[in-house]
């Protein structure tokens, strides 16, 4: 089944329109969802900017001016130098091209933000579809153990997990995975719960369709949309705490590129050397940005219901 | 009665949630390292010390005979002593509270005084160009990372425009010649009380950057819920019945729409707070501000896991505590929560 099927239901059910307003011209739900992200210009930078920093995690060797300084070689002689045609964003304490190993640096951010999304999506997801659509003691259990995820607050969770593991990004993606997987439970409960109770489901049930089937076939491509909203949030939410657990130490590690451990090393030289703290964290920031500004707009194109 | 009831049930939870965290830091320190005596010594023991501390903390006993042992130091308050300092956790901790809690309360006053304004402006111009601005404000408070914001600002206000001191909590030199007393802990308090007004000028604006800095993430927060709140009640009968008979626009908006509105903005007031219990962290680093997060830093540093595990304990317990309070508070004042 194609994913565009699963929008199809929505837009198909709204009464054609005499205007010719284009933006209320039948669409398949994808196509729709392209029209909307191309005439926001919000969304369109968004949508731009995560792949430019797609590209970079993939393609870093060979967009990097300076490789072999993205991938921590040091160049002592070049220390601190401030933004020119040689070092287009300027060189850090080493002498390494900013440039360079914010490319470089792309790579741990988009790597472990997404696999930790994919992870907590894939452990949360079929826990809470069972704990909805059975209910009952079932329910109870996985519930009251979520919870107890829920209770801690995270980031503390994952730097306690991390101090003990031993710094690194693998430990960081395991700690925040621990920390992750809870939300897309309660998500999917709820949005569980609702579905259980359509004609939908019960015709399958009363035609004898077993309870996995049902999961499998008519809860969780409906569960499909809110998971998505919430991800592609969540993913940006992810970098800021990799990245922010690269900052005190507890993430990537030196010399290897991270955008969290260069605002580290940047801190001391504040005074000497602005554009070695600003633009690390503009890469954050903005990237952060652009997946929160992605998730609203995917929340306002599905549920228009809702008022953001 | 309901009320009673959820309110006990509430409480019960909570404290399961708490004894479940206890075992999770027990297992965390006692069961997955290989050798928790070691790790409670740091990186220079020697294998008598290691037997030593193997005898004094019970290491060989059975793990269920250790974590009831484990409980009843926790119930005296005994977290175990710092690697670093030599000192009791639970001292060091207890010490460093009034600097956090400074931090703390004066970053959430500033994010209600500018975020439930911000939020109600923005719902009364809903779709105008304004409330797309405040939408972008809301947006970029909650994209930014907080360590590079305190960079910013004090690169631009500390280093460049000079306004604020971009370091600790209030000048050394003041220690000589106008002394703080001690009162709270919380220095803008007791320089106001004892009318210390040098003192008192000089720890405010060591406060500001700091608390701006970490105001931002709960002000595009509390900005998005009051504005999605507001849209919803704004748009409700009653609200029309009080515009057909002439009350004025302001009163409407902000006692009849907003009592109404501020509910649902509790529950993430609450939230944000829990969330800068680990916000503050970073701006303390930042700083160099005196309070928990630059103790809990130098902890991992140090690899001081007495400290660590006490912090994060402590840390989890504040967290529960204040989703109990919020959860209970918005059941007193909603009758539409559900109590089930």
């Amino acid at each position: 089944m194609s994913l565009s099927r699963l929008f199809l239901g929505k837009r198909g059910e709204e009464p054609p329109d005499n205007d010719f307003d284009p933006s209320l011209v039948q669409r398949s739900g994808w196509a729709h969802t392209l029209y909307v992200i191309r005439r926001d210009v919000l969304a369109m930078f968004s949508v731009l900017w995560i792949a430019a920093m797609l590209i970079s995690a993939i393609a870093a060797p060979l967009l990097a001016p300076y490789p072999e300084q993205g991938a921590g070689r040091n160049n002592v002689d070049d220390r601190l130098l401030p933004p020119s045609t040689q070092y287009l964003l300027g060189t850090d304490e080493l002498g390494r091209d900013v440039l360079s190993r914010l490319i470089y640096g792309a790579r741990p951010a988009m790597s472990s933000s997404l696999v930790v999304v994919a992870v907590a999506v894939l452990i949360g997801t079929p826990l809470g579809a069972i704990a909805g659509y059975f209910g009952g003691w079932v329910d109870e259990i996985i519930m009251r153990f979520t919870d107890l995820f829920l209770a801690f607050p995270s980031l503390l969770l994952a730097m306690a997990i991390v101090a003990l593991l031993g710094p690194s990004l693998m430990n960081a993606v395991i700690a925040l995975v621990a920390s992750w997987w809870p939300w897309y439970t309660r998500l999917v409960r709820s949005t569980t719960r609702s579905l259980r109770e359509q004609y939908f489901v019960e015709a399958a049930r009363s035609i004898g369709v077993s309870d996995a089937m049902i999961i499998w076939r008519h809860i969780l491509p409906n569960t499909i949309t809110p998971i998505l909203v919430q991800s592609t949030i969540d993913i940006g939410t992810v970098i800021l705490a990799t990245t922010s657990l690269a900052f005190i130490g507890l993430g990537t590690q030196a010399p290897n590129a991270d955008w969290g451990l260069m605002i580290e090393g940047a801190r001391q030289f504040l005074r000497q050397a602005w554009w070695y703290s600003i633009f690390p964290g503009a890469a954050i920031f903005l990237t952060v940005l652009a997946f929160n500004l992605l998730g609203d707009t995917l929340r306002d194109i599905f549920d228009p219901r809702q008022y953001r | 009665m309901r009320k009673l009831e959820y309110t006990l049930r509430r409480l019960l939870l909570s404290l399961g949630v708490l004894i479940g965290m206890t075992i999770v830091t027990f297992v965390l320190t006692r069961v997955v390292p290989s050798n928790p005596a070691a790790l409670y010594l740091g990186q220079r023991a020697r294998p008598e010390q290691i037997e030593a501390i193997t005898q004094e903390l019970g290491l060989d006993d059975p793990l269920p005979v250790q974590y009831i042992r484990y409980m009843n130091d926790l119930l005296h308050g005994d977290l175990g002593d710092s690697l670093a300092t030599k000192r009791p956790v639970t001292k060091e901790i207890l010490s460093r509270i009034p600097a956090t809690a400074e931090l703390l309360v004066t970053a959430i006053v500033i994010a209600i005084s500018v975020g439930i304004p911000l939020g109600v402006f923005s719902a009364q111009l809903h779709g105008k160009p304004a409330d797309v601005g405040v939408r972008t404000v809301s947006i970029i408070g909650v994209s930014i990372p907080q360590f590079w914001l305190g960079l910013i600002l004090q690169l631009v206000f500390g280093l460049w425009v000079g306004l604020f001191p971009i370091a600790g909590r209030v000048d050394s030199t003041l220690r000589f010649s106008s002394p703080i007393e001690d009162i709270t802990g919380l220095f803008v308090l007791d320089t106001f009380i004892t009318g210390n007004w040098i003192a008192f000028k000089d720890v405010s604006l060591h406060l500001i950057l700091p608390a701006i800095t970490l105001a931002a993430y709960p002000i595009g927060l509390i900005a998005r819920m009051t504005r999605a709140t507001m849209i919803e009640v704004l748009g409700q009968n009653y609200i029309r019945t009080a515009e057909a008979y002439g009350i004025a626009r302001r009163m409407i908006v902000y006692v009849y729409a907003l009592k109404n509105a501020i509910i649902p903005t509790l529950t993430v007031i609450g939230l944000t707070f829990a969330y800068s219990l680990t916000g503050a962290f970073y701006v303390e680093i930042i700083f160099n501000w005196p309070g928990l997060g630059l103790f809990t830093a130098r902890s991992f540093l140090n690899l001081d896991f007495p400290a660590i595990m006490g912090i994060t304990l402590f840390g989890a317990t504040g967290y529960i505590i204040i989703n109990l309070l919020i959860d209970l508070l918005q059941a007193y004042l909603d009758p539409r929560v559900s109590l089930d």
